[in-house]
């Protein structure tokens, strides 16, 4: 049953092959019994038997979407009203949301069943989700090794088929990188595609909620109902959502492939390159063209994402204070002990470094120098996309330098983990859809195709996808232990 | 302040206004507005900060800061209106942050003129912005811990800046006063200074007669009525002026004017002022307003208290300061109009009884204009009254104040009381001839020249007919007797 598609398992519930009671407990006992991944950090066990129980109700009475009954998980950075929402982090560790983000409110209505809050970095600052509170994830294709992150715990649960599918968010790749990671899809849309009402904010002009699952084509399901204007978020796109799941038959002929030469110079593992390089040979045996693009503000992506999200993050994490919420410092002496404790206490270390970078960019006398020159690399970056976009109709390279690395590899090294987020980041910053798809192995972990559309391009990249994996089996491999 | 002083020094100040507008909600969530109700129970998810939340901003907010832009005669902006976070800690502040606007506000530089001691003066205004209020903390009553109320947390504010033209505490005041009268004329603020929603901060600085250069300034705090800006102003004034003369020097910085001791008391230097990292908020993008809109709310704006009094003055003959008066409010200006137009009496006859009689029995009471209990139509009758020869000017007096307790007419009260005056000059001509009989002494005196005891005698015949006779035939009779 945890293998099967969406739509498989759609069918099943309305066949009576299986009822969403008797899907939702096997995933259940799948979490239970690989709780050693730690992949979750709340499994919300009753609620989703109760869930699943309407489901089936109404699936009985016909009024079913493709999601109901169909088990999920949600990132813990999404608000879920009346269970707690951490956001991987101590500061939120007793914080119960008294309210749903607009993601979870649609997938609740869609009839979709919440199995629990998946484990992330703290706060989504991380790229291995080694800084959550609630410790590291376990990749399930080799338990010593990073899931990445920020989106680890979505990522992983999809590899060890614990959930069908999962939310997860990206900032600077925080679906692709663990997507990549885990040999999973996933998909970072256009920047207002999806509402980020309720999804808590590390940085506003970056952040996008996403679909994570094993197929382009559950992807797009997922994405149809997450995706959408919301009239509480300011930058929320008010545009028609396409019917993703119509486009998912068109062929490739005559697709034009740019591939970009920053995305394949120094620091590209040549094994992760040899897997993309294979990967766009199946396009061009789809009928596509490839072209070589140019980015030359690329190398720029990593030192301008630096300024922006931690300045933002600054602001954002300054409501973190022990006076309304989450952690509060014991007998705190007077507002500055308060302030300092309740903060210095319950914050991780990345996350302190990042309010700190942030604070110093935004400060009198650095602000130009910082914040306001990101900020136009930041459009430079942009048009270097707008041009390569004009040429070709997507980017295609590697998500990730090298394979998912060992716990406790990187962290100790910031600079070297940002690193990691090499060929994400600069999308993020312009704003454009991206996808990762499983492409092969090296060392035996996945290795992820990254593939990049123009603004609201999101159905053309899932026909890409699913394209793909219509001629390969790469999605559809099971890591060992948990077939 | 000293004639010396006066002679030496010029005071410079610059206001603050902070007007709190009349929308039903609140700037940036649906929660609403009103005063005075219990702690924390107008104050939603979004006024509360909690994690995940966003800002929707009001369009009403945005309409009545443009309506108060063409009234001010300031430029829109147009197509690039920003809104910034501040960002400090105060437990009265949720999410750490201030939604503001930095530089780029929505009303850019305009001017007020004020009248001080019959000259008319230009005041620049800088810019109007909007922003978010804070909350409140309430010390008292939490043993030795502070309570916050929400409720004004979010509360659309318009602050207005002022040039720094304003050159006594008196043209301080006039300027707040006209401010005042503007907002509420223009139905954009209810001008409630006890409630908080017309309040000001007040820069001071003082420097030698003649020089070009501005004093170091210092800013006064959270003045919440006309009287306390003077008080403020004069006593801040007189505190630099003293220290300089002293030898000392002003330090920048902030002030708070304590009204029960009348004194100004140091808050915060300027190295101990925040940082407050100012950055465009990036869950809020920057709005342009169509000239479309502006055009329509300008075609919409009342006639303006300014040009209001130049049409009382031109169109009716009315005097200045009457005209001054009866601006003092658009409900005031309008039911003068409605007097006159109702009464069809001579418009000064209208200002006079309004300005005197009305608005001294509205004081008494203190009650508005609006909440008038005799309004246009009844004393109109009166007036009528008065101008038909019926009752005389002190009769109708008498009249006003039991029109003010009853709800009777003018002529109901005339007729039931028999204040008809009386015109008939037998009656008139047999009680003067009685008077003269009686006196013969003044008699004497007023044919030897002493025009003075004229008076005697009107005076005696009026009491004698309860003062119903008609003053103009007494006269005319008594001189013709008295030859």
């Amino acid at each position: 049953m945890h293998n099967k598609s969406i739509k498989e398992l759609a069918k099943g519930l309305r066949s009576g092959e299986f009822s969403s009671l008797e899907l939702t407990q096997s995933f259940l006992a799948r979490i239970k019994q690989h709780q050693s991944l730690n992949c979750f950090i709340s499994v919300t066990e009753d609620l989703a038997l109760q869930a699943a129980k309407r489901a089936d109700a109404r699936i009985a009475k016909g009024d079913a979407t493709l999601l109901t009954g169909i088990p999920i998980a949600q990132k813990d950075i999404f608000c879920t009203q009346g269970v707690k929402t951490s956001c991987g982090s101590k500061m939120l560790d007793n914080f119960i949301a008294p309210y749903n983000a607009t993601v979870v409110e649609k997938l609740n209505a869609a009839g979709a069943v919440m199995l629990g809050k998946l484990n992330m970095d703290e706060f989504a600052m991380g790229s291995s989700n080694e800084t959550s509170y609630y410790g590291v994830v376990r990749n399930p294709w080799q338990t010593d090794s990073v899931p990445g992150g920020s989106s680890g715990g979505s990522a992983a649960a999809l590899a060890a088929r614990l959930s069908v599918c999962a939310t997860g968010t990206d900032t600077g790749g925080s679906i692709r990188q663990p997507a990549a990671f885990c040999g999973i899809t996933g998909l970072k849309p256009t920047y207002g595609r999806v509402s980020r009402y309720g999804m808590i904010a590390y940085a506003s002009s970056l952040d996008q909620g996403g679909p994570m699952a094993r197929s382009a084509e559950d992807t797009a399901i997922l994405m149809q109902t997450m995706a959408g204007f919301d009239e509480k978020d300011s930058t929320s796109v008010d545009m028609p959502v396409p019917d993703y799941q119509a486009g998912l038959g068109d062929d490739l002929k005559g697709l034009k492939i740019g591939l970009p030469k920053e995305f394949f110079g120094d620091g590209l593992s040549s094994r992760v390159g040899a897997v993309i390089e294979q990967a766009v040979q199946e396009y061009q045996k789809m009928g596509a063209v490839v072209k070589e693009v140019s980015m030359p503000n690329l190398k720029l992506a990593i030192p301008t994402y630096y300024v922006i999200a931690p300045a933002e993050c600054s602001s954002n994490l300054s409501r973190f204070d022990g006076v309304r919420f989450g952690y509060r410092c014991a007998n705190p002496q007077d507002l500055t002990d308060l302030y300092t404790r309740s903060r210095g206490e319950a914050f991780g270390k990345e996350v302190k470094r990042r309010i700190l970078m942030g604070t110093y960019a935004l400060s009198a006398g650095y602000y130009d120098a910082y914040y306001i020159k990101a900020q136009q690399i930041r459009r430079l970056i942009s048009d270097d996309f707008k041009k390569a976009l004009a040429d070709v109709d997507v980017i295609m390279g590697p998500v990730t330098p090298s394979t998912a690395f060992g716990i406790g590899e990187k962290i100790g090294n910031p600079i070297e983990m940002y690193l990691s987020d090499i060929y994400t980041i600069a999308i993020n910053l312009a704003g454009l859809p991206a996808m990762s798809i499983p492409a092969g192995f090296a060392e035996g972990k996945p290795v992820g195709l990254q593939v990049i559309g123009n603004y609201f391009a999101e159905e053309g990249l899932l026909n890409i996808g699913h394209q793909y994996q219509q001629v390969t089996d790469w999605h559809q491999q099971i890591p060992k232990g948990f077939e | 302040m000293g004639h010396h002083q006066e002679q030496e020094w010029e005071t410079v100040i610059g206001l603050e206004i902070h007007t709190q507008l009349a929308t039903k909600s609140k700037i940036f969530s649906g929660a609403a507005t009103a005063y005075g109700a219990a702690p924390n129970t107008q104050a939603c998810a979004v006024d509360l900060g909690l994690p995940g939340v966003l800002p929707v901003l009001n369009k009403e907010a945005v309409h009545m800061a443009i309506k108060f832009g063409q009234a001010i005669g300031a430029e829109i902006g147009t197509e690039n209106v920003v809104f910034d976070r501040k960002n400090y800690f105060y437990p009265d502040l949720p999410k750490g942050y201030q939604i503001s606007q930095y530089d780029r506000p929505i009303v850019r530089a305009g001017k007020l003129d004020i009248e001080v001691d019959g000259e008319t003066k230009c005041i620049g205004i800088t810019r109007a912005h909007l922003e978010e209020d804070a909350g409140k903390s309430l010390h008292e009553d939490f043993h030795d811990m502070t309570g916050i109320d929400l409720n004004r947390a979010g509360t659309p504010l318009l602050e207005i800046v002022s040039e720094p033209d304003l050159r006594s505490a008196k043209e301080a005041v006039a300027y707040m006063r006209k401010m005042h009268n503007l907002v509420r004329w223009i139905d954009i603020c209810d001008g409630n200074m006890q409630e908080g929603s017309f309040r000001c901060d007040a820069n001071v600085s003082v420097r030698p007669k003649g020089q070009q250069e501005y004093g170091t300034r210092v800013e006064i705090k959270n003045i919440n009525s006309f009287k306390f800006v003077e008080k403020a102003i004069n006593h801040e004034v007189e505190r630099q002026i003293e220290l300089i003369e002293n030898g000392g020097k002003i330090v920048q910085e902030t002030r708070l004017y304590d009204s029960v001791k009348d004194e100004t008391r140091s808050m915060r230097s300027k190295e101990e002022a925040n940082d407050y990292r100012y950055f465009p908020d990036p869950d809020l993008l920057p709005i342009s307003i169509e000239p479309k809109l502006i055009i329509s709310i300008n075609d919409d704006l009342p006639e303006l208290p300014d040009a209001r009094k130049k049409r009382f003055i031109e169109d009716y003959d009315l005097d200045n300061e009457n005209a001054v008066i009866l601006i003092s409010s658009r409900s005031l200006a309008d039911y003068f109009e409605a007097l006159v137009k109702e009464s069809a009496c001579e418009a000064k006859l209208c200002a006079n009884w309004i300005t005197g009689d009305l608005l001294a029995a509205l004081n008494k009471a203190d009650l508005d204009i609006t909440e008038s209990p005799v309004n246009t139509e009844r004393l109109a009758g009166l007036l009528r009254r008065i101008n038909d020869d019926t009752i005389s000017g002190k009769i109708a007096k008498q009249v006003f104040e039991l029109m003010w307790q009853s709800n009777a007419t003018a002529d109901e009260i005339i007729a039931e009381k028999g204040l008809k005056q009386i015109t008939d000059t037998g009656a008139i001509e047999a009680v003067i001839d009685k008077i003269i009989a009686n006196n013969a002494k003044q008699v004497e005196q007023y044919l030897a020249g002493n025009e003075k005891v004229f008076g005697f005698f009107v005076g005696q015949v009026m009491k004698e007919m309860q003062s119903k006779a008609n003053p103009a035939e007494v006269n005319r009779m008594l001189k013709t007797k008295l030859k």
